[in-house]
């Protein structure tokens, strides 16, 4: 493979789900599409990729990653996550800033970004901490990590709210100096002080404390007035219940400049699933009823909700075979994300694959400032590019993941769709839906960029 | 059945077979010698992580009169991250050969974790968990308010059922697992449940459960009501917003002296109060009403230990197998 220069000759992949053309990757971009691809000078000594019923999709980018790395190396590292993630069909990652120490600095971000760059599956993009330690007190130095080499332009103390709403307008208001956003993760902190799930008929049953929708929806309703106000841009993480996409569609057409995002996993799984009191189904925000379920997937097919975000959470089995009450929140999402968005979006007739390329790539390649990700599938662009297998159907196990999570809700469902090839900057990571080699930078421009 | 868990999934079938073998067992402690070899040589794990020194004493009453080994385990504090794990424990009680355990947890469905895991394969007896269920204590409940019911009707208990019966459960719904468990047993043996509370102590959701719901105390009573349970509040709740006052909590909530005398004008003679324990006399219930002649306390106590014997029998025992005590003689009534 890695004799041929770097060039692959794609055959009869349907770009987005359309119709089977040729692709031609050579030295990081597309240099043909389509007819002359097969016949172009450049086709020369190229790999061939047989495509036919595949797929191609530009590279996923995940706007919602925990990487654990650095301070939780026993959940997962840059390498492992990021390989689970090549495997999953992105090639960008944002890692949340919840690590330890937490990336509330220039410093901190560079390490991951360093560390991802290292790495070579995907480009691994550092979200800075909007608060000190994320303890909502203060702002933490957002303008020396977005002038860093990481290049920060998203900014979350995801895990926590940024509740104080005099904070939130300041880093609303602070990140416009830098083309940045504010990802916030909307939870009133004491309307679920101590909450366990979603407060409904199934926690009522359970005796669990309740999460109530109206903890999400307060905060993003007075989030969206806020952005107005400042004239900011606002992303809201994981949105959960029908009333937030109610909301976010109000503020949308006001003109509101404000983007969304849903997890797989809040696109297929509902509080039913919290009666066996398996904590691999705890998670925050919560999941919640059939009824958000349905409205988050209107949602995200009519563009109310922006894009699907992972929130990735891998966990130490310790934090999973214990109590509900004391387990740790959260899944694994990055190497199932596809085939549940196939499931919930594309098979119940919702979407389309283009649709799919819109929520996975372009859309939050454009909310995290990627300029070289979710680009179309033309000559000339970045050679970011996915192949799906669509009709594949398989059974999701944990134990064979290249994530160091176990904790993956899907366990032991069968889905549809998987991915076969993943092309970073024209480097296939994956190759016949196994791990490949990792990108490496030449040498001459790896020192130009560092 | 394998283990206790919940009465929310306890068949009829199951509860009055639970009832009736506890009425055979209440034989037993009218006896000189309280005791039956049936668990001999088998053992018994009360696995305490919470404080509760009544329902500890009355599992242990329980399976030392079916002539079982106890072994008595406080894992106070335990968690990931200060002492040993749930997992832990119960691995460790495996090695040890635990054939029942008796779990009580602060965390909710902490006995399904062990139930469901692989961790160990004892029977497992919810003796409490959080705010879930508290399976022993509805099964003591209704197997109290049966005796009660049978004898009104001048019939016996065993077999019997509460269909008819009207109970009034008052008090801190929310936070109760006493509550939660009564009222799907309750269901399930025929009774009209009408849950008497603050809004603010019903949880999100008490529409779908199988009952009603009044926030009027005096109104529920001038319906008719045969059984009153007055539920214990909460020391930490009093500060917590839920309600104004202790003096309003019990003005509005409580069963107080007023209240007493009412069951009296309303012709009620036959209704009875009852109260899991420890009661703040004074609070959700007064002294007078606690003592009356109408109050159950003291039976509720007795019958744990006879609910507790057959519960530990049936699962260590076998389904399959006839209870043991059968010449018993019926026990004498407890009404008070």
């Amino acid at each position: 493979m890695a004799e041929n220069n770097g060039t692959y000759l794609i055959r009869g992949a349907a770009i987005l789900g359309r119709d089977a053309e040729d692709l031609l990757i050579r030295d990081g971009v597309i240099a043909a599409r389509g007819a002359g691809a097969a016949t172009h000078e450049d086709a020369q000594g190229a790999t061939v990729i047989e495509a036919a019923g595949l797929v191609a999709l530009p590279g996923m980018v995940d706007v919602h990653t925990h990487l654990r790395e650095p301070g939780r190396e026993d959940a997962e590292t840059v390498e492992t996550g990021t390989r689970a993630a090549a495997l999953g069909g992105f090639t960008a990652v944002h890692a949340m800033a919840n690590s330890n120490p937490v990336a509330d600095t220039a410093g901190v971000v560079e390490q991951v970004h360093s560390l991802g760059r290292a790495a070579g599956w995907v480009d691994v993009r550092p979200v800075g901490a909007v608060t000190v330690g994320l303890a909502g007190e203060q702002l933490a130095e957002l303008g020396a990590m977005a002038d860093s080499r990481a290049q920060v332009r998203m900014f979350s103390d995801d895990g926590i709210c940024v509740h104080d709403p005099v904070l939130m307008r300041r880093a609303l208001e602070y990140v416009k100096a830098f083309d940045g956003v504010v990802a916030q993760h909307a939870q009133e902190p004491r309307l679920t002080a101590g909450a366990q799930m979603n407060e409904g008929n199934v926690s009522a049953v359970l005796g669990l404390t309740g999460w109530p929708a109206v903890a999400e929806e307060s905060i993003i309703a007075r989030d969206v007035l806020l952005a107005q106000h400042v004239d900011s841009r606002l992303h809201v993480c994981h949105v959960s219940t029908a009333g937030s996409v109610e909301i976010i569609r109000w503020a949308k057409e006001r003109g509101i400049n404000v983007t969304a995002e849903v997890t797989p996993h809040h696109l297929l799984l509902t509080d039913d699933l919290v009666r066996s009191y398996n904590p691999v189904y705890k998670v925050n925000p919560p999941l919640r009823t059939d009824a958000d379920v349905q409205a988050l997937r209107a949602g995200l097919a009519d563009g109310t909700i922006d894009v699907v975000g992972t929130d990735h959470a891998p966990h130490p089995s310790e934090h999973k075979e214990c109590e509900w009450a004391q387990a740790a929140m959260g899944m694994t999402g990055l190497e199932t994300a596809l085939s549940v968005v196939q499931h919930a979006m594309i098979e119940t007739g919702l979407m389309t694959w283009a649709d799919f390329a819109r929520v996975t790539s372009t859309a939050a390649a454009r909310i995290g400032r990627l300029a070289d990700q979710g680009r179309p599938l033309e000559a000339g662009e970045p050679a970011n590019v996915i192949l799906v297998d669509p009709a594949a159907r398989w059974t999701v196990d944990p134990s064979t993941m290249a994530t160091m999570g176990r904790n993956s809700p899907f366990a032991g469902l069968e889905l549809p769709g998987k991915v076969v090839a993943t092309f970073y900057k024209g480097h296939p990571t994956v190759l016949d839906g196994t791990l490949n080699t990792p990108y490496r930078e030449s040498a001459a421009s790896a020192a130009g960029a560092s | 059945m394998k283990h206790l868990l919940s009465t929310e999934d306890l068949s009829l079938a199951n509860a009055i077979r639970i009832l009736d073998t506890a009425e055979e067992m209440a034989a037993v402690g009218d006896r000189e010698v309280k005791k039956l070899p049936a668990l001999r040589g088998r053992t018994v794990v009360n696995l305490f992580f919470e404080d509760s020194t009544r329902t500890r004493i009355s599992f242990e009453a329980a399976a030392k009169r079916l002539s079982a080994d106890v072994i008595n385990f406080a894992a106070k504090g335990s968690s990931v991250s200060k002492g040993e794990s749930l997992k832990d424990t119960a691995q460790t009680l495996a090695a040890m050969g635990a054939d029942a355990v008796v779990i009580r947890h602060w965390a909710s469905g902490a006995p399904h974790r062990l139930a469901a895991t692989d961790w160990i394969d004892a029977a497992v007896i919810n003796a409490g968990d959080g705010t879930h269920e508290h399976p022993t204590q509805a099964l003591l409940d209704a197997f109290t308010m049966r005796r009660h019911w049978a004898r009104l009707s001048g019939g016996g208990s065993t077999g019997a059922d509460l269909k008819g019966m009207r109970v009034a459960i008052a008090g801190d719904v929310l936070h109760s697992r006493v509550a939660r468990s009564n009222v799907w047993l309750l269901r399930t043996l025929g009774a009209e449940v009408t849950l008497v509370a603050p809004p603010t102590l019903l949880p999100i959701g008490v529409e779908q459960w199988p009952c009603k719901v009044s926030y009027n105390m005096d109104e529920t009573l001038s319906l008719g009501v045969d059984a009153v349970m007055m539920l214990r509040v909460q020391g930490e709740r009093m500060n917590a917003s839920f309600f104004p006052s202790t003096r309003e909590y019990s003005r509005r909530w409580g069963f107080d002296d007023n209240r007493l005398r009412a069951l009296d004008s309303l012709g009620l003679k036959d209704t009875i109060i009852m109260h899991p324990g420890p009661m703040n006399r004074g609070l959700e219930i007064s002294a007078a009403a606690a003592d009356s002649p109408r109050s159950t306390v003291l039976a509720q106590v007795r019958n744990g230990v006879s609910v507790r014997m057959a519960a530990l029998y049936l699962l260590l025992s076998g389904d399959t197998r006839e209870p043991a005590a059968t010449t018993a003689a019926r026990s004498t009534e407890e009404t008070n």
